[in-house]
């Protein structure tokens, strides 16, 4: 599902607007699995499966597998809603250097919720 | 054509507040029941706009609203520039509504308030109970832990109004419109630099009521709490925890709502306020 991301993303021309100014490399840890999106002015133009030896990443963003399962629901459950609603809960961390993802958090959060079912393919 | 007004009447108040004056902007509607109504951080009166737009409610109450200061169209005091930084207290949050309602002379009014505004309400049932005649908490709980660094809130190199809504914009229900969405957010995008991370000081450090919610006296001032099932800043569990420590305090649940539900949802709001304001007035 996460090498979805390019075709989900590239193809919301407001979501791609909205990260018109990131430019960064994040570290998405889906339980064991780790995943390296690269991000080029608000387009995913890179998507790498772990394991890595030597992964590169600006911020990374981990929680079980279990917690995004239930985040990528259609309808999340209250409390899987929002990527600050697992941050609330305990169950995301968000380590590294931040300040792209909170000065962006719009884009990142539109990014992650495009991963949701029924939404783009 | 005559113009289309709302019943929503604007006006600026002097008033001194911590031996400063200042200028708060209050809007009005209503006939009735004195029913003070209270933003949540970094946000502003208007969220206010159905309850103050509520034909049958409008008959019964007389709805007020203020901007705190900093907030909205109240300024901050003079000299706020050469504060470090600007931080609400809970003293200094229950002295502004106290001689808010005395300058407007508002009689035992029903205070209500959403989050900061909901936690405040329950200082104001232990504190003044004299003075109010009911407090209805929206989205109101003791405490909050801290869950992020809320550093990121106010720095030059982070726009502030997108990293405020950004930040609350989970809390929104899956039961809001668009519209109504997005016009909550952009509250949350009009705050002044540093304002919401200075309420969210008074939500997460000093306003701790943890200690004294079975202080409070629900037969001298009636306790009502409503909280979105959504809100993962105040939980609903949070909420039941809170009323089963305050005697006679009474609690609901509202399905599909989140931390804003005057804002968010305003339609699906009102039929739980709507009772709440019935029951009140007919215990008068």
């Amino acid at each position: 599902m996460i090498e979805s991301l390019p075709a989900r993303v590239n193809a919301d021309a407001a979501l791609v607007r909205r990260g018109r100014f990131v430019q960064t490399t994040f570290l998405l840890a889906v339980g064991p699995q780790d995943w390296l999106v690269t991000v080029d002015g608000g387009r995913i133009v890179g998507v790498l499966k772990g394991p890595f030896v030597m992964p590169r990443w600006t911020f990374a963003l981990r929680a079980p597998a279990e917690a995004w399962e239930r985040f990528w629901a259609a309808q999340p459950p209250p409390g899987f809603h929002d990527v600050f609603a697992l941050i609330k809960r305990r169950l995301l961390t968000a380590e590294g250097d931040l300040h792209p993802f909170m000065s962006n958090l719009f884009y990142f959060k539109g990014v992650l919720a495009s991963l949701r079912e029924g939404g783009r393919p | 054509m005559s113009p289309r007004f709302e019943p929503v009447v604007g006006r600026y108040l002097h008033i001194d507040l911590n031996g400063q004056p200042h200028r708060l902007y209050v809007e009005q509607a209503g006939e009735g029941i004195p029913l003070l109504c209270l933003h949540t951080a970094g946000a502003d009166t208007r969220q206010y706009r159905a309850v103050m737009n509520d034909p049958e409610i409008l008959r019964s109450f007389q709805v007020t609203a203020f901007d705190l200061p900093w907030h909205g169209k109240s300024s901050p005091p003079a000299g706020w520039h050469e504060l470090e930084e600007y931080r609400l207290t809970a003293q200094a949050y229950v002295d502004t509504i106290v001689a808010v309602a005395d300058a407007l002379g508002l009689h035992r009014p029903v205070a209500m308030g959403c989050s900061i505004g909901g936690r405040i309400v329950l200082h104001l049932a232990l504190e003044h109970p004299e003075k109010f005649r009911a407090v209805v908490g929206l989205q109101a709980g003791a405490h909050v832990d801290p869950y992020y660094d809320t550093q990121w809130l106010h720095r030059p190199d982070v726009h502030g109004g997108e990293v405020c809504a950004g930040v609350v914009s989970g809390l929104i229900g899956p039961a809001a419109s668009d519209a109504d969405r997005w016009e909550t957010l952009w509250h949350y995008m009009q705050s002044g630099p540093g304002v919401f991370k200075g309420d969210l000081h008074f939500y997460k450090v000093d306003g701790d009521i943890r200690g004294r919610l079975a202080e409070i006296d629900a037969r001298r001032c009636a306790v009502y709490l409503l909280t979105g099932e959504y809100d993962y800043s105040c939980t609903p569990e949070d909420t039941l925890e809170a009323a089963a420590r305050i005697p006679g305090a009474r609690a609901t649940i509202m399905k599909g709502l989140g931390h804003f539900p005057m804002s968010e949802s305003p339609a699906d709001f009102l039929t739980h306020l709507r009772p709440v304001l019935s029951e009140i007035q007919a215990s008068r």
